[in-house]
C-alpha cells in the first residue's frame, strides 16, 4: 500500500510518542485539521438555505419530463458548510501565506481592492444581454482596459473574449488563419521552439496547424539560423515565448519578426512572461504580430486554484481586423459601442473569424485588472517589471553557487531564475528539492519544466516579495543544495510537516476513481 | 506603491550584492533601440485605493444592476440568490490565491474540493464521471463535439436549432479551422422543439447530435427518442444545459441515454458577472475518460496510506502530450467550480429539488400573467424557467422601451439571432426564485401599455 515512499519518517507523528504522549483519538492534531468529504458530512434533508415552498405543482406538459430521483447529494446546514471549507482551505499552501515562486505561472499578491471593486453591483449583477443602453459603464471598463493593454504594448487592437492563455493562444493562431485565407494561402506548419510551454504546440495543433519543433541554442534562446532554415512558403508563422521559458528575453527578437515577415508568415508571442518587461519594451516594436496577455498573471487577477483566467490577445495591424467577435469600440463623441455580429460592418470589422465565447469574455477578470492598472499607473508597471526582474537575479546569484544556473554565465535573467540538478548526489533530484521546500514552508518552484534543462528548477519570486522574505528563501534552497548534496536520504520522504505526504499518482491513474463511490 | 514591498535601499543592496550597477544592467538583452527611456508617455501615474475605488465606482454606477430593476433575462445566465456564505469561503486566501494543485501535498483543500465538484456534477448531470471545470458552457459543447469525433472516429456534428445560438457560433468558428463538418438547423418559432429534424440528419457520417435541455426557446426535448436515433447510426448524443437549477425537477440528460453532458454552470453559486468568468460543466461515460479534455481530480492514497487528491491522466493534457494532447486546456475555472460546489453542497439534492420547483412555479406565474396581455401568445407547451412569447411586433424595440420604463424585460430573439428570419417577434423571458409577484405586475403592467396602450 505505502508503495511510494515505506521508508519514511515523520518527526511530527513520532513526537506524540516519544514525548510520552499518545496519539489523538480524533486523529487530529491540534491545529493540524483532517476533513473528510461533503458527502460523509451530509445528510439527505439537511439544507444550508431557506427556500419557500413552491406555490404551484408542475404545469402538466412538464409530467412526462419530471426526474424520477433526486440526484443523491446529501445536504449541509451553513454552519457545517462554512467550517467544512474553511478546514479544508487550511490544507491549501497560497501566495497569501508566504513565497509561490513558481516559475512562469506568476504567483504575485492579489490585491483586495480588486476583488471589492469587481463585486460592485453595476459589475457583478449585469446580465451580459441586457439593453446596452443599461451597460455602458460595463462597456467603458472593457474599453478602457483594451486601451492599457494596446498602450502598453504598442500593438494596434486588442480581442478582449479570450477566456484564458491557451484560449488567448488560440485566437492568435485563429487570426493568423484567417488572415492566410483572406492572403489565399494554405500555409499549414507553426514553428514552436522545444522550449515552448505544452499549451503552444497543442494550440496549434488544436487549430488544424502541423507543428515544427525549432532548437535551442546552448545558451538557451531560440537559434535564429536554425529558424530561418525552417522557413518557407508553407509556414504559416512561429509562436515564440519572450522574454523565453528560461527566463531570458530573446535579443533577436526583432531579427526574428523581420525573417519570418520576410518569408510570409506571423509571429505569435507567447506573452506569459509580460510582467518582466511591462513599461520596459513594447512587443509591438519588436515586430509581433500577436501576443495573448494573461490577466491573472501579469496583472494580478487571482489563480483561485486553478482559474479563471483571462487572456486578451493584442493584435498588429496586420491581423487586428480578423480578431473576434464581440468587442468594443469607441466613437468619436465618447459612447463606447458592443460590437457585434449584426453591427460589424458598421465598424468596418466583416473580416472577422467569427465568435470564441457565448458572452463578452472574462469581465469580472475585466475589473480586477483595470483597477490593479490604474492603482499602479505607468510608472508603478514599469516599477513591478523591474522589481521582479531583480528579485528574480539576486535569487540567482545567491543561489547559483550552490545550485548550477545552465544559461546565466555570462548574464542576468529576466523575472525567473533557472537552474538544474546537475551535482546533486546520485539518487537525488529536483523533486527531492521540491519536496524539501515544503517542508521549509514554502511553494516549490515549478519543476521538470523547460524540458530543455535536466531537472529543471524555475524560480520566481516576482515583485510581491521583499528582500528578507527572499533571504528567508534562499537559506532555504541553499540549505536544501546541501543537503542533496550530502546524500541526506531524509530529504527522499520529504514533505514530513505537510497534510499529506507524496501521494501515489500511479494507482490514481492505474485505475481511476473521479468520483465519490459512496 | 502600496504593493511593492522593495525599498530603494533594498534595492540598491541588492544590486551590489549581484554586481549590477543599476536595474537597466539586468535588462542589457533588450536591444537598445527598443527599451523604454521611461514610463509610457499619455498614461496616467499610480493612484491610491481611494482614488481608483473613486474612478471604479463611478463606472459601475452608470450600469443598471439586476437586483435594482425588475429583471427577467436568462438566455444561458441566470439570476439565483447566492447564499452570503459563498462568496465569504471563496474569498479566503488559501483558496482565492492558491495555483492549479501540482503540489498535492499542499493542494488537498483544492483538490478534495475537486473530487467532490467532479461527484456532484456527475449526480447532477445522471453521468458516470465528469471533469474539473471548462472556461464555460459554449466552449465545454465545442470540446463535446470535439470529443465525440474522438471517440466514434467520424467527423460529422449536427446541432439542433434548440441551441444556444452563441455556442452554435463558437462552435462553426472552430470548426471552420478544424474542418470537422457542421449541420446547422434554423431556429423556428414552434411550440415543439425539433427533434424530429434532428433525428432526420443522423446518418453513418454522424458523430454526434448536439441538443440543448431545455432549449434556448425555453422547449423541452425527448432527449431518449434522440438518444435512441442516433445510437442506432453510432452516433452519441451531446447534452447542453444551460440553466442546471432545471435539473432538480426534470430528468437528467445522463439518464436519458445522453453520452456526453455539458453545461453552463454560472447558475449556482457564481452570478451574472456581465457574461463571465462562468463555468463549463463536462460530464460523460466513464468508457471515455481517456478521451476526455481538461484537468481530472482522482483519489489515491499517500504514503501513509490516508486518502488523498491528485491531478490525474494527466497524459491526455497539454503540458505532457504537447501537440497530441485531447485539448490545449490549462488554466479552467476553479474558483467558479468552488462556488457551484459550495452552493451545491447548501443546497443538497433536496434543496435542490425545492429550488427548482419555486422557479418553475414563478415561471408559470409570470407566463400566465404576461400571456393575458391582448397580442401575446406563448409558443411553449412545456418549460422550466424560460419561455419564447410572440409579441405582435419587434421584440427588440419592445425590450429598449421597457429598459427606458425600468424593466429589464427579456432577451429578444432579435438579439439572440441577428441574421434569422421570422424571429424577432419572439421575446424570450425567464423568472427564477428572485422574481417577485410585484416584478411580474410591473413588467405585465408596462408592456400591456406598450402594446395595447395605457387602458382609459
Amino acid at each position: 500500500m505505502n508503495a511510494v515512499n515505506a521508508s519514511g519518517w515523520r518527526p511530527s507523528m513520532g513526537e506524540a510518542g516519544q514525548a510520552g504522549v499518545p496519539a489523538t483519538s480524533s486523529g487530529d492534531y491540534g491545529l493540524m485539521l483532517e476533513e473528510p468529504l461533503s458527502f460523509e458530512l451530509g445528510a439527505d434533508g439537511k439544507c444550508g438555505v431557506d427556500i419557500e415552498d413552491a406555490d404551484r405543482a408542475p404545469m402538466g406538459g412538464l409530467s412526462k419530463f419530471l426526474r424520477k430521483q433526486m440526484p443523491d447529494l446529501p445536504g449541509l446546514t451553513e454552519p457545517e458548510t462554512v467550517r467544512h471549507y474553511t478546514r479544508l482551505s487550511r490544507q491549501n499552501y497560497a501566495i497569501d501565506l508566504g513565497p509561490f515562486p513558481l516559475g512562469s505561472c506568476t504567483m504575485k499578491h492579489n490585491p483586495r481592492l480588486n476583488e471589492k471593486m469587481a463585486r460592485l453591483p453595476g459589475f457583478a449583477d449585469v446580465h451580459p444581454l441586457q439593453p446596452v443602453s443599461t451597460v455602458p459603464g460595463a462597456l467603458e471598463v472593457i474599453n478602457e482596459l483594451a486601451f492599457w493593454l494596446i498602450d502598453l504594448t504598442g500593438m494596434h487592437g486588442v480581442a478582449m473574449s479570450p477566456k484564458a492563455g491557451a484560449h488567448g493562444e488560440l485566437c492568435g493562431l485563429l487570426c493568423i488563419r484567417a488572415a492566410l485565407d483572406a492572403r489565399g494561402e494554405e500555409r499549414h506548419i507553426i514553428l514552436v521552439p522545444e522550449s515552448a510551454h505544452g499549451t503552444n504546440p497543442a494550440t496549434a495543433a488544436f487549430a488544424g496547424f502541423t507543428v515544427r519543433s525549432i532548437p535551442a541554442t546552448p545558451e538557451g534562446r531560440v537559434d535564429l539560423e536554425a529558424l530561418k532554415a525552417s522557413l518557407g512558403p508553407d509556414v504559416a508563422g512561429v509562436m515564440i515565448t519572450n522574454p523565453n521559458t528560461c527566463g531570458l528575453f530573446e535579443p533577436d527578437m526583432k531579427a526574428i519578426s523581420d525573417a519570418v515577415h520576410e518569408a510570409g508568415g506571423y509571429v505569435y508571442c507567447d506573452g506569459a512572461n509580460f510582467n518582466a518587461i511591462v513599461g520596459k519594451v513594447r512587443p509591438g516594436d519588436l515586430g509581433i504580430d500577436a501576443m495573448h496577455i494573461n490577466l491573472h498573471k501579469t496583472f494580478s487577477t487571482p489563480h483561485g486554484g486553478g482559474g479563471p483566467g483571462s487572456g486578451p490577445v493584442v493584435l498588429s495591424e496586420a491581423l487586428a481586423p480578423f480578431g473576434p467577435l464581440p468587442f468594443t469600440a469607441r466613437t468619436a463623441d465618447g459612447v463606447v459601442h458592443l460590437v457585434e455580429e449584426e453591427n460589424a460592418s458598421e465598424f468596418d470589422h466583416t473580416q472577422s473569424f467569427g465568435r470564441m465565447v457565448a458572452f463578452h469574455g472574462q469581465m469580472g477578470m475585466f475589473t480586477r485588472a483595470l483597477t490593479y492598472i490604474l492603482s499602479h499607473g505607468a510608472d508603478g508597471l514599469r516599477q513591478v517589471a523591474e522589481d521582479a526582474v531583480l528579485n528574480a537575479n539576486y535569487v540567482l546569484r545567491m543561489c547559483e553557487d550552490v545550485l548550477p544556473a545552465p544559461f546565466a554565465k555570462s548574464g542576468p535573467c529576466m523575472h525567473e531564475a533557472l537552474f538544474s540538478e546537475a551535482g546533486l548526489a546520485e539518487g537525488f533530484s529536483t523533486l527531492d528539492i521540491a519536496k524539501g521546500l515544503i517542508d521549509e514552508g514554502f511553494h516549490p518552484m515549478t519543476v521538470y519544466f523547460p524540458l530543455v534543462v535536466k531537472g529543471a528548477m524555475l524560480v520566481e519570486p516576482t515583485e510581491t516579495e521583499s528582500k528578507a522574505g527572499l533571504d528567508r528563501f534562499i537559506a532555504s534552497l541553499r540549505s536544501l543544495a546541501e543537503r542533496a548534496k550530502a546524500g541526506d536520504e531524509s530529504l527522499h520522504s520529504a514533505p514530513h510537516f505537510a497534510p499529506r505526504r507524496r501521494l501515489d499518482e500511479t494507482q490514481a491513474a492505474r485505475k481511476p476513481v473521479l468520483v465519490w463511490q459512496g | 506603491m502600496r504593493y511593492l514591498p522593495l525599498t530603494s535601499a533594498d534595492r540598491a543592496e541588492m544590486l551590489e550584492s549581484i554586481g549590477a550597477a543599476s536595474v537597466d544592467d539586468l535588462f542589457v538583452d533588450v536591444p537598445a533601440q527598443a527599451r523604454l527611456p521611461g514610463p509610457i508617455e499619455g498614461l496616467p501615474a499610480h493612484a491610491s485605493e481611494m482614488a481608483v475605488e473613486r474612478h471604479m465606482s463611478a463606472l459601475a454606477a452608470k450600469n443598471v444592476s439586476a437586483g435594482s430593476a425588475p429583471f427577467f433575462l436568462g438566455a444561458g445566465a441566470y439570476r439565483h440568490h447566492v447564499p452570503a456564505s459563498v462568496d465569504h469561503l471563496i474569498q479566503r486566501g488559501e483558496f482565492l490565491t492558491a495555483y492549479t494543485p501540482y503540489q498535492p501535498e499542499i493542494a488537498q483543500g483544492t483538490l478534495q474540493v475537486l473530487f467532490e465538484f467532479q461527484t456532484q456534477v456527475a449526480r447532477l448531470f445522471g453521468t458516470d464521471i465528469a471533469n474539473a471545470s471548462m472556461y464555460d458552457g459554449s466552449t465545454a459543447c465545442w470540446e463535446a463535439i470535439l470529443m465525440a469525433a474522438r471517440v466514434t472516429r467520424k467527423g460529422k456534428a449536427v446541432l439542433s436549432s434548440g441551441l444556444h445560438p452563441h455556442y452554435g457560433e463558437v462552435v462553426r468558428t472552430m470548426a471552420k479551422f478544424t474542418k470537422d463538418e457542421i449541420v446547422s438547423l434554423n431556429t423556428e418559432l414552434t411550440a415543439e422543439p425539433d427533434d424530429a429534424a434532428v433525428i432526420a440528419q443522423i446518418d453513418d457520417k454522424t458523430s454526434c447530435v448536439v441538443v440543448q435541455y431545455p432549449d434556448v426557446l425555453g422547449r423541452i426535448p425527448d432527449l431518449s427518442a434522440i438518444a435512441e436515433a442516433a445510437h442506432a447510426k453510432g452516433a452519441l448524443l451531446v447534452a447542453v444545459v444551460t440553466e442546471p437549477v432545471a435539473l432538480g425537477l426534470i430528468e437528467a440528460p445522463g439518464n436519458l441515454g445522453a453520452d456526453i453532458v455539458v453545461g453552463e454552470g454560472q447558475s449556482l453559486g457564481v452570478g451574472l458577472q456581465f457574461g463571465g468568468p462562468y463555468l463549463g460543466l463536462f460530464g460523460c461515460r466513464e468508457k471515455f475518460v481517456r478521451q476526455m479534455p481538461g484537468r481530472l481530480c482522482g483519489q489515491t492514497v499517500d504514503a501513509d496510506g490516508k486518502r488523498g487528491f491528485v491531478l490525474t491522466l494527466s497524459t491526455r493534457e497539454q503540458h505532457i502530450r504537447r501537440e497530441k494532447a485531447t485539448s490545449n486546456i490549462c488554466t479552467n475555472s476553479g474558483l467558479c467550480a468552488l462556488a457551484f460546489s459550495i452552493h451545491l453542497t447548501l443546497l443538497g439534492g433536496e434543496g435542490l429539488a425545492k429550488l427548482a420547483a419555486v422557479n418553475h412555479a414563478r415561471a408559470q406565474a409570470m407566463i400566465e400573467r404576461l400571456g393575458r396581455i391582448p397580442g401575446v401568445e406563448v409558443l411553449n407547451e412545456a418549460y422550466f424557467n424560460e419561455a419564447t412569447l410572440v409579441l405582435p411586433r419587434d421584440a427588440r424595440e419592445v425590450v429598449r422601451e421597457l429598459a427606458e420604463r425600468g424593466v429589464l424585460g427579456g432577451v429578444s430573439l432579435g438579439r439572440l439571432f441577428p441574421v434569422a428570419d421570422g424571429l424577432h417577434k419572439g421575446l424570450l423571458v425567464a423568472a427564477t426564485e428572485t422574481t417577485t409577484a410585484e416584478d411580474i405586475e410591473t413588467f405585465a403592467t408596462q408592456l400591456e401599455e406598450l402594446l395595447v396602450g395605457v387602458p382609459a
